[in-house]
């Protein structure tokens, strides 16, 4: 089945990819073309915007038409790519420092927009290309090259950003449980308006490493344990919440697409003096 | 036919001859004194089923700019000091994946915030070295509102020509100045649209087909399903990190320009057929300089103007071939010396090169060129 996953969607000869060896990133990329394929997508419709980092190269290696802009910026270029043709689906690769150091304020406005992108957060929890300093979602106390000291900044909680700066899809799940990801991806995709989903993933060569996470099956099995479905969540004893991180659909809305807005203000104007 | 003749603003003539020339998408942020190219783009292009939008910072500007132009529109993003400053990673990023754009500056008072609604022409060195690495640019700059109407034109013929993105770079008295303007009938406006895949025959985005000057370009969207990128890259668009082939690239870039230097620059020469000491002088600058030169005349003075009209590249061939008669150049300019040093580079075996200058969002007056003019002599 993957293999011919990777004849009809990845351009085989740019692969081996750059990742290292127990890196999540390949399986976050491999749900998105399982998503894509389960939805009968047009290739030539489909537009992957990255920005810088680990994730941001894989669009380098998918059949799509394919943008690897600057650090931080993705959501903004993805932005002009939709509203200039709105027919292309766009989706955009991103990771937690991408997204929501760099290029936070790009993250709160397209979702404030609610326009037609569907963003993919491969959050890792650390900056993996640089050499693993902390990022916005780092956990306090976690270890990394420029937290030498333990980490005394609060995380982000992404998907929560999102939802609150008006995705009208909003959804976290970890690369461990590939196909509830594979199922948010398509119900992001499928959303008409703003979408991200989170993927949870792991680092073993900076965060684990740094943070004595263990092997990179460790760090899988850390997945498996540790995250909760939100609803379930909710109903533990505050005892029993902690150490643990929340996954499942946190927002699913329907409102008026920017695209579409754009659209009939222009339908609107038609026959009008210029 | 009656002639189309009308007072207009030099931001209002630039974002009519954008639309006349095809500008289908505009994104930018507000910021004084370019704030009405943002404001006429979003009343206007809907009208004309193009696009505009607002985004959330100057950065955001650009990128969605060069996302329009990518989807295949002609684009275009208007700044003005502190926005310039915020734009220029990604101006190296459409000359690196060679993406056709219109980056129009207004320049004002800085530096930072500076002098806001105050002209300056502060920005010259920084719209060529503003962006790291090495690069070509294009920058032109008008003197007046009709010729601001030209210039838009033509910036978005040669970002279209020469795959790259080209600098408007008027001023606060430019782009808020009223003159009359005769707005040409669409069919007498030359207009050069960015050449598309030969069909049928494989498309390697970054490969130059026999007899072109720049890789043919597709749209996102047409089937040709193919990456861009910041980092260098080769024939096929995917990044190389080989050195011979970053040289190979950096060569292309350069001497797409280089090499069509004849058709890229122009430049204005005023009175200087018998001229004995020249004026250098750009954008509304050029203005001051050319009534000092009629003062300088009427009293017998062999006074003459030349004005580059493409700042960069500067018209340097045409520049030193005049300098071989001239024992003095004055430089004048809204600046503490920026365009002084390209002008100093280009005629140092030649001539002795002044400056005069001023940053403080007051104009230079005639008659303080004309004082600094005798001076010299």
């Amino acid at each position: 089945m993957s293999s011919t996953l990777i004849s009809n969607y990845f351009r085989e000869a740019n692969l081996p990819h750059i990742w290292c060896p127990g890196c999540s990133n390949g399986i976050v990329t491999r749900a998105l073309v399982k998503a894509i394929d389960e939805l009968g997508l047009d290739k030539n419709k489909v537009t992957v915007v990255s920005g810088i980092g680990c994730s941001s190269r894989a669009p380098g290696y998918l059949d799509f038409n394919t943008l690897h802009t600057t650090h931080g910026r993705a959501l903004a270029f993805a932005t002009g790519l939709k509203l200039a043709n709105p027919d292309l689906e766009v989706i955009v690769i991103t990771g937690d420092g991408d997204v929501s150091a760099i290029g936070g304020n790009h993250l709160i406005h397209a979702a404030r927009r609610n326009i037609n992108i569907t963003t993919i957060v491969f959050n890792n929890n650390i900056y993996g290309m640089t050499g693993g300093q902390y990022s916005p979602t780092t956990p306090t106390h976690a270890l990394g090259t420029t937290a030498p000291h333990g980490n005394i900044d609060k995380p982000f909680d992404i998907t929560q950003l999102a939802a609150a700066a008006g995705a009208t899809y909003a959804a976290r799940t970890t690369s461990y449980h590939v196909n509830q990801l594979i199922k948010y991806i398509k119900k992001g995709i499928e959303n008409k308006g703003f979408s991200l989903i989170e993927a949870a993933s792991i680092c073993p060569t900076y965060y684990g490493r740094k943070n004595k996470s263990g092997s990179a099956v460790k760090m899988m099995e850390f997945l498996r344990d540790n995250y909760i479905d939100i609803k379930a969540y909710d109903k533990l004893p505050d005892d029993k919440k902690i150490g643990k991180e929340t996954m499942g659909e946190f927002k699913e809305i329907t409102l008026p697409e920017y695209t579409d807005e754009y659209l009939r203000l222009i339908e609107n104007l038609k026959g009008a003096e210029k | 036919m009656s002639k189309n003749i009308k007072l207009m603003q030099g931001n209002e003539a630039c974002i009519e001859a954008a639309l006349m020339v095809g500008m289908r998408f505009y994104a930018g942020y507000p910021i004084t004194p370019s704030t009405e190219l943002a404001e006429l783009s979003a009343e206007k292009l809907p009208y004309y089923g193009g696009k505009f939008i607002q985004m959330e910072d100057e950065i955001a500007g650009i990128a969605a700019a060069i996302g329009g132009s990518l989807a295949g529109l002609k684009s275009m993003t208007a700044t003005s000091g502190p926005g310039f400053s915020l734009k220029q990673e990604n101006i190296g990023y459409a000359m690196i994946a060679e993406v056709p754009l219109v980056i129009v500056n207004v320049q004002r008072g800085g530096p930072s915030t500076g002098l806001p609604t105050s002209p300056a022409q502060g920005d010259i060195m920084q719209a060529k070295w503003g962006t790291h690495g090495d690069h070509p640019v294009i920058a032109l700059s008008p003197e007046s509102v009709p010729e601001t109407f030209e210039l838009t034109i033509r910036a978005f013929n040669l970002a279209e020509k020469y795959r790259t993105p080209v600098m408007l770079l008027t001023d606060e008295i430019v782009g808020h100045m009223r003159e009359k303007i005769e707005i040409p009938a669409i069919e007498e406006i030359e207009i050069f649209n960015r050449l598309k895949p030969i069909e049928g025959k494989e498309y390697l985005p970054y490969k130059i087909e026999e007899g072109d000057i720049v890789p043919r370009m597709a749209s996102y969207g047409e089937g040709y399903r193919y990456h861009v990128t910041g980092l260098f890259h080769d024939e096929t668009g995917f990044p190389s990190n080989s050195s011979e082939n970053a040289e190979l690239m950096l060569n292309h870039l350069m001497s797409k320009v280089e090499d069509n230097l004849d058709d890229i620059i122009t430049y204005e020469e005023y009175m200087i057929e018998d001229a004995e000491f020249l004026i250098v002088a750009y954008g509304s600058t050029s203005r001051t300089a050319r009534s000092a030169v009629k003062i300088l005349r009427q009293e017998g003075i062999k006074v003459g103007m030349f004005r580059p009209i493409t700042i960069w590249p500067s018209p340097e061939k045409r520049l030193r071939e005049i300098s071989k008669n001239i024992k003095n150049i004055l430089v004048a300019e809204m600046n503490l010396g920026q365009y002084v040093y390209e002008i100093q580079r280009i005629v140092k075996s030649n001539s002795e090169v002044y400056h005069i200058g001023r940053a403080n969002g007051e104009v230079l007056m005639p008659s303080e060129i004309v004082t600094k003019v005798k001076e010299v002599l």
